[in-house]
């Protein structure tokens, strides 16, 4: 038994490895495979920008790349993994540091931004959808499924614009982008955390008003097949108090299976915090991957790739430890 | 066919769905021959509010919203049902074959379909939008749901399994009918529902993609088409910064989501009234 479950687990491990080594191919391969040479479009920036002679700009630009067209493309791949394991990840062409640099002050602005908002949208929506599957048969239950539908029909990206538009361009009373004020010094004071708390709750509204909805229903839909199970009748007939059967009995088995969901959700949010980011203009990581897929900065572009898919691997290795801590057939 | 229908009228979520659906695709089939499509640029009527002769006012440049707002419920249309046809396509070929031939194949397949729905689809998308030059809704299609058929290839191997264990296949096994046969004759009706509930669903999931690299601004893609819109409406001309200019921001914002309702309600309706246990409930 024990066997078994350890070599499930070795196999998980094996998976996240193969799939982390596949996105970084993915990207090596797009970009080889990409129409017009990136050396010759790089040089020619060059030559145009910092008047080089195009010969010297053309040996630059695939030191710069570390990407050499006449050299085959396994010794290719077998250079850019050596430099990989190294560490390193290159240098970014539009910013001019190393990728590395830019993952390190990206990444928490990601994380700051998605675990608030799941969080948030997780919470609110498990007390909304216990509530409404308690006093069923009031409006609410209407009103949770019609706001429910809509706000699941508006992509997250586009209630980030409405929401641009009415508290900064017609109330003006939020920032529309950035995490924080340039006038602002970023450190360990009270005038700091105030202004990335105003920069993120756009964002943050973006993405708890899309989701919120969801987690209700399904909160609803669990909690009522509970509210139908023996031990709660039971526990009704014991003469126990309603509070006391809410949260202990329904409560809980309700809310259970959905805690896996909360680690999964994380991951894919990440893969959608391009959009989102880019309305706000929010230096975290799916902003940097569109800046650089826009500008063909490809050394950026594979380390950002390269972030999200470890975070989304990362995130679903969690809900498969959460759900076998809370589903005890699985232990 | 008239069960379909009848099954449909009897549920108010997919009858509503239907509707919605029905009036886009008559206004992407027909819009476009009754409202001509004028692009001549004219700046001294640009950022109209509605009027007679501007239903939906006008654009940065002064040209009509209403016309562009029809001719992009084509684009719109034509590249969601392309993605969708891509996926379904994929999604049953992969899934058929794990499912039928089972063994090694089945677990090779089943690894990469694990993989490929681990890695997220979007940035993949976004860097795919660089490799492929999208000009054509077929290439825009491809690029939307290469990355999209591992969960319902998935599902698909599932159903099939359960399938397998039927009577009725073992029944044409042992006759000794081809796979071919079993196939198209024995399991692709019993997962037809199925696949056409994923396939408003995909459609549904195509156009907030679709949308989104288009706001990103990689994928220049017709300029009628909504994504186009709201970029245009977005980045381009700086609508959202001037009050006159609101109804050409709102009108792509409030076809995607009638659209996108429209879909929901129908798959879920159909969902619902194609489902038998979850009618009980």
């Amino acid at each position: 038994m024990w066997g078994e479950q350890k070599l499930i687990w070795y196999k998980r491990i094996l998976v996240m490895l193969v799939t982390v080594l596949f996105a970084m191919t993915l990207t090596f391969i797009l970009i080889r495979i990409m129409p017009g040479d990136p050396v010759d479009s790089m040089a020619m920036d060059m030559v145009r920008t910092q008047g080089m002679n195009y010969e010297e700009a053309y040996r630059q630009a695939k030191a710069i790349l570390n990407y050499d067209p006449e050299v085959p493309i396994i010794v290719q791949y077998f250079s850019y993994v050596k430099q990989l394991a190294r560490g390193s990840l290159g240098q970014s062409m539009i910013y001019k540091t190393s990728v590395v640099d830019i993952i390190g002050g990206s990444l928490p602005w990601t994380i700051f931004l998605l675990s608030i908002s799941t969080l948030l949208a997780f919470l609110v929506g498990i007390i909304a959808g216990m509530y409404v599957a308690w006093k069923r048969k009031t409006i609410l239950d209407p009103i949770l499924s019609v706001y429910s539908s809509v706000m699941s029909s508006i992509p997250n990206y586009i209630v980030g614009l409405l929401l641009i538009l009415v508290f900064s361009v017609w109330l003006k009373k939020l920032p529309s982008s950035g995490a924080y004020d340039t006038s602002v010094e970023p450190g360990f004071n009270w005038k700091f955390f105030g202004n990335v708390f105003k920069h993120s709750l756009m964002p943050i509204g973006a993405f708890f008003l899309t989701t919120v909805g969801n987690w209700a229903l399904a909160m609803k839909g669990n909690a009522i097949s509970v509210l139908g199970e023996d031990y709660v009748n039971a526990a009704k007939v014991r003469g126990l108090k309603q509070r006391r059967i809410i949260l202990s009995y329904v409560g809980r088995n309700a809310i259970l299976p959905l805690v896996t969901n909360l680690a999964i959700t994380f991951g894919m949010m990440f893969g959608g915090s391009p959009l989102v980011e880019n309305v706000f203009a929010y230096p975290g990581v799916g902003y940097f991957l569109n800046q650089s897929v826009g500008r063909r900065d490809f050394m950026l572009m594979q380390g950002m790739f390269l972030t999200i898919t470890v975070a989304v691997v990362i995130s679903n290795f969690i809900a498969d430890i959460l759900n076998s801590i809370l589903d005890p057939r699985l232990r | 066919m008239r069960d379909f229908f009848a099954v449909i009228c009897r549920n108010r979520r997919a009858l509503w769905g239907m509707i919605i659906l029905g009036i886009f695709l008559l206004m992407a089939v027909v819009g476009p021959l009754v409202v001509p499509l004028d692009t001549a640029t004219s700046y001294a009527n640009r950022y109209k509010l509605p009027s007679w002769e501007h239903p939906l006012g006008t654009d940065y440049a002064g040209r009509d919203t209403f016309q562009q707002f029809i001719h992009g419920s084509r684009e719109v249309i034509t590249v969601s049902f392309v993605t969708a046809i891509f996926t379904i396509l994929f999604a049953f070929i992969v899934g058929t074959t794990a499912g039928i031939m089972g063994g090694k194949v089945d677990a090779i397949i089943t690894f990469i379909t694990d993989i490929m729905l681990t890695v997220p689809s979007f940035p993949v998308m976004m860097i795919l939008s660089l490799a492929v030059r999208i000009t054509d809704p077929i290439s825009f299609g491809l690029v939307l749901s290469i990355w999209s058929w591992a969960g319902l290839a998935r599902a698909i191997r599932s159903q099939i399994l359960s399938l397998r264990k039927r009577d009725f296949i073992e029944a044409s096994r042992v006759l000794g009918l081809k796979v071919t046969h079993i196939i198209f004759a024995e399991i692709l009706p019993n997962i037809t529902s199925y696949i056409a509930i994923n396939f408003i669903m995909i459609m549904r999931n195509a156009i907030t993609a679709s949308v989104g690299l288009m706001v990103l601004g990689l994928v220049p893609f017709s300029s009628t088409h909504w994504g186009m819109m709201l970029q245009m409406a977005v980045g381009a001309s700086g609508a959202m910064y001037g009050s006159s200019a609101i109804v050409y921001l709102l009108v792509p914002i409030v076809a995607i989501t009638l659209f996108q309702m429209g879909c929901l309600f129908f798959a879920s309706g159909l969902d619902e009234a194609l489902n038998p246990r979850l009618r009980t409930q």
